[in-house]
């Protein structure tokens, strides 16, 4: 009960900062993209905004445990591999071609049209498909 | 113009809040892709109640904002073909990396994890390169 509270109020508050930011604006995340046309920084800015009070709650969990019980998320294997490099590339070439990644994508979709919707359903079947897609890369190129 | 950057800083601080609260408090990672993905492959089933409320709240409170502002600022592309690829590859893009722009960026970057800043650094290269193709050389973005 508590968890679904929490969990709802870091949505609100990520909705908010993403409308508040002006990363909903495709047009935005595209300028930032677009070095060479009309060059926007306003993305430098939100990500910094946001890595902020992200590297002191970091801090925090070094000798805290979380509020509502269980433990923090470990720290990854450092290996950085084939799924993370090629997936990192398709992600990036789809978040310039429509200018919207997954947290905005949900964020505008109530103002955003039907356009957002649409590339909505091609996201989430990408997201359906991907062990599928991750098996079939494995039997052409081993992951390390 | 400078406005935007101002309202980039403060917008960016709330996310950077909201992705704490949900570390601090939930002990979680707040990565969009994962935590939608999780819920509609399946792996993510035991969490599945905690997701949604996420999500509900990131749904709603911009379209809360949007009432209360009337300001609607956004202009995605009306090109159907442009969408589904956009968005098929930014499916499998994000779950194949295991993270996106909140995860990989905002939570990966602040703790100085070296797969973070790397796809960091791939998404925005490959983004850069997609839109100066796409933009400038073919005109269809």
């Amino acid at each position: 009960m508590k968890r679904d509270l929490f969990a709802l109020l870091a949505g609100a508050l990520f909705g908010a900062g993403l409308f508040i930011s002006g990363m909903t604006e495709t047009d935005k995340v595209q300028g930032w993209l677009d070095v060479f046309g009309q060059w926007d920084p306003t993305l430098a800015f939100v990500m910094g905004g946001a890595i902020i009070p992200m590297f002191f709650a970091w801090r925090y969990t070094e000798r805290h445990r979380p509020v509502l019980g269980g433990s923090f998320p470990a720290r990854p294997d450092p290996k950085l591999g084939r799924n993370l490099i090629l997936g990192s590339t398709l992600f990036g070439m789809g978040w310039g071609l429509a200018g919207l990644c997954p947290g905005p994508a949900v964020a505008s979709l109530s103002y955003g049209g039907w356009p957002v919707w649409i590339f909505m359903a091609a996201m989430l079947t990408g997201m359906i498909a991907t062990p599928r897609v991750r098996e079939s890369l494995d039997r052409m190129v081993p992951a390390e | 113009m400078q406005i935007d950057w101002i309202m980039g800083l403060i917008g960016g601080g709330i996310i950077g809040l909201a992705a704490a609260t949900y570390l601090l408090v939930n002990g979680r990672i707040m990565g969009a892709s994962g935590i939608l993905g999780g819920l509609v492959d399946g792996s993510g089933k035991s969490t599945a109640r905690e997701r949604g409320f996420f999500l509900a709240g990131v749904f709603l409170m911009p379209a809360l904002l949007t009432v209360f502002t009337g300001k609607i600022d956004t202009h995605v592309t009306t090109n159907i073909l442009v969408l589904v690829a956009a968005g098929l590859l930014v499916g499998v893009g994000t779950r194949l990396a295991n993270g996106c722009t909140s995860g990989h960026g905002v939570c990966g970057i602040s703790r100085f994890n070296l797969r973070g800043i790397v796809a960091t650094v791939f998404y925005i290269l490959a983004g850069g390169l997609t839109v100066v193709f796409f933009r400038h050389l073919l005109g269809v973005i």
